[in-house]
C-alpha cells in the first residue's frame, strides 16, 4: 500500500496552493539537497506532465528551489524562494520537456557545485507524497518518510550481506530495501529504508567494509 | 490493517468501536507512536484548518486575482436571512471557500487529502460544530474518519488530480466528509460508508481542467459543491438511505474512469474550463503573454 498513516491523508500543513505541485515539489527539492548534503551553488530543474504545464500557476518551480534551500512545506519562505536562491547567488534553470513520463507529475533535479553534483528524478503521487525513483542514473524506490542510507558499492557478491551484518549487529531493523545497478560488475546501488535513525558510527564502519564506495543518510 | 471500506466497516461492527477509534489504533500500530502522539498531531492540524477560515472569513485574494472575498460576500448574505437552502449549508460552503482562497493566496492550509480539496473536511466540520457542540475530541475524531476513507481511496484508486482528475480530489474529499459528518451526528459505520458512496457516486467523471494552471478557478467554486454534496449524502444516509452500488465498488469506479480519462483534462490547463476563450484570455492575462504567441506555440 502506498499510503501508511492517516497524515498522509490529513495533511501535510503547507503553503498553498497544491499538495502535489507545491508541497511534494518542495520535498522533492529537499530530498536532492539532503542527498547533496549541502547547499548547491546551481540547479537545473526539468519538468514532465502536469509539471511541465501548470508549474508556474502552481508555484511548483518556487516551491522545488524552496525545497532545495531546506525549507519544509510550511515554511512560509517558500513563497520567496526564487528571490532568495538569487541573493545567495545560486543559477536556476528550469525547462518544460515534452517527453511522456509514466506519471504525471515527474520533476528531474540536477544541482551540484565545485565539489560534486548529483541528478534525481522525482514524482508527486498526491496529497504531497513523493517518490524518488531514479538517483544518479540508478532505478530506486525512495518515499523520504522512513530514515535510509543510500549505499553506492562495486556489484560484488558478498557486498549485500556486509552491510546487513552490520545493520543487524546494531539491530537496526530493514524496512524495505532495493538494489539496482547500471552493468553487471561495476557500480551499484543499494536503498535501506530502517525502522529508526542510524548513527554515525554504524554508516562509518558500513564505509569501511570492502567493495563499499559511498554511504548517505537520509533522515526526514 | 484494513484494505477497503467493507473490511473497516468490518472491523468497526465486530469490535464495537467507532470508525475514527478503528483509524486511530491502526496509526498508532503502523507508526510506533502513543494514542497521545497521534491525537496531538491531529490536534494540530486541527489548529491549521481553524485558522485558515479565520482567515478567509476577514477576506483574502489571490495574486492573480482571480479568487478571494467570496467566503466573506456569502457570510453577509447568511446574516441577512434570505437564504434559500440552508444555514447549515451555507456556511459549509461559505467556510470551504474560505479555506481554498486562503489556499489559492499561498496561505497556510492543511491539505485535506489534497491542497486544492483542503476546503471540503474543515468547511464541513465547522459548519456542523455549530449545530451539534461537538468536543475539541469529537472535532479530533472527525479528521480521524475523514482520514480513514481517504485512507482507503489514496490506496485503492487515486487522490491526485493529474492522475484521476477532480473526483479523484474533490470527490475523494466531499466522501470523506460525508462519512465523517455522519459519524459526528451519531450515525453508524455503515451509515457512513453509504454516505461516502452516495456522495462519490455523484462526484464521478468530474475533470481537473484549473484554468491557467492555477489552483483556483474552477477549484474554489468545486469546493464549495464537494461540501454541499457532503452534507446532503450525509443526512440522505442518517434518514436510512442505501446506495445500490456498495462504497469500494464505487471507488473502484472513479480509479476506471480516472485511467480512461484524456491527459488533458487531468490537471494539464489544455482542456475544459481551461480551453474556454475566457479562461485562455485569463492565462494569457496573467503571465503576461499575447494569445497570439500561445497559438503559433
Amino acid at each position: 500500500m502506498k499510503y501508511k498513516s492517516v497524515f498522509d491523508i490529513i495533511g501535510p500543513i503547507m503553503i498553498g496552493p497544491s499538495s502535489s505541485h507545491t508541497a511534494g515539489a518542495a520535498r522533492i527539492g529537499r530530498m536532492a539537497r539532503n542527498l547533496l548534503n549541502r547547499e548547491p551553488k546551481w540547479a537545473e530543474i526539468s519538468f514532465y506532465g502536469s509539471f511541465a504545464k501548470t508549474y508556474k500557476g502552481h508555484g511548483t518551480d518556487v516551491a522545488i528551489v524552496g525545497g532545495l534551500l531546506d525549507f519544509d512545506t510550511f515554511d512560509e519562505r517558500i513563497i520567496h524562494a526564487l528571490d532568495l536562491a538569487k541573493e545567495k547567488g545560486i543559477k536556476i534553470t528550469f525547462s518544460e520537456e515534452d517527453a511522456i513520463t509514466d506519471h504525471p507529475n515527474t520533476a528531474r533535479v540536477r544541482i551540484g557545485d565545485d565539489q560534486g553534483e548529483l541528478e534525481l528524478v522525482g514524482i508527486s503521487i498526491g496529497g504531497g507524497k513523493i517518490e524518488i525513483i531514479e538517483l544518479n542514473g540508478f532505478e530506486l524506490k525512495l518515499s523520504g518518510h522512513e530514515p535510509a542510507i543510500l549505499v553506492v558499492h562495486e556489484d560484488r557478491f558478498g557486498a549485500i550481506a556486509n552491510v546487513a551484518n552490520v545493520l543487524a549487529k546494531h539491530e537496526i531493523n530493514i524496512a524495505h530495501m532495493d538494489v539496482s545497478r547500471k552493468e553487471k560488475g561495476k557500480m551499484a546501488l543499494m536503498t535501506i529504508e530502517v525502522d529508526q535513525n542510524i548513527e554515525q558510527a554504524v554508516l562509518d564502519e558500513i564505509t569501511a567494509l570492502p567493495n563499499i564506495m559511498k554511504v548517505t543518510k537520509i533522515v526526514d | 490493517m484494513f484494505r477497503n471500506v467493507a473490511e473497516l466497516i468490518e472491523l468497526a461492527e465486530s469490535q464495537g468501536k467507532k470508525i475514527s477509534q478503528i483509524m486511530i489504533e491502526q496509526e498508532m500500530e503502523v507508526t510506533g507512536r502513543t494514542r497521545d502522539q497521534v491525537i496531538g498531531l491531529m490536534d494540530k492540524n486541527l489548529e491549521v484548518m481553524e485558522k485558515a477560515i479565520e482567515r478567509g472569513l476577514v477576506g483574502v485574494h489571490s495574486h492573480s486575482g482571480l479568487t478571494g472575498g467570496d467566503a466573506v460576500l456569502l457570510q453577509e448574505y447568511i446574516k441577512k436571512g434570505n437564504f434559500l437552502s440552508g444555514e447549515i449549508i451555507l456556511d459549509a460552503v461559505s467556510k470551504a471557500v474560505a479555506t481554498n482562497e486562503v489556499n489559492a493566496a499561498m496561505g497556510t492550509i492543511c491539505a485535506t487529502p489534497t491542497a486544492g480539496s483542503a476546503g471540503v473536511v474543515p468547511g464541513t466540520l465547522f459548519a456542523v460544530k455549530n449545530k451539534l457542540n461537538p468536543s475539541r475530541e469529537q472535532m479530533i475524531d472527525f479528521l480521524f474518519v475523514s482520514g480513514a476513507f481517504g485512507f482507503v481511496v489514496a490506496n485503492n484508486a487515486s487522490i491526485s488530480g493529474a492522475a484521476g482528475g477532480c473526483q479523484a480530489e474533490v470527490g475523494s474529499a466531499a466522501g470523506m466528509a460525508a462519512a465523517a459528518i455522519v459519524e459526528i451526528a451519531g450515525g453508524t459505520p455503515a451509515q457512513s460508508a453509504e454516505a461516502m458512496a452516495i456522495t462519490l457516486k455523484n462526484m464521478l467523471g468530474l475533470v481537473c481542467d484549473p484554468v491557467a494552471g492555477l489552483v483556483e478557478v474552477p477549484c474554489v467554486k468545486r469546493n464549495a459543491m464537494g461540501a454541499a454534496n457532503a452534507m446532503i449524502a450525509a443526512d440522505m444516509a442518517l434518514a436510512g438511505i442505501t446506495s445500490r452500488i456498495p462504497c469500494d465498488e464505487v471507488i473502484d469506479a472513479m480509479y476506471k474512469i480516472g485511467l480512461s480519462m484524456p491527459v488533458g483534462l487531468r490537471e494539464t490547463a489544455q482542456g475544459g474550463l481551461a480551453a474556454t476563450p475566457t479562461g485562455r484570455e485569463l492565462e494569457a492575462k496573467i503571465f503576461g503573454i499575447s494569445l497570439d504567441v500561445k497559438k503559433s506555440e
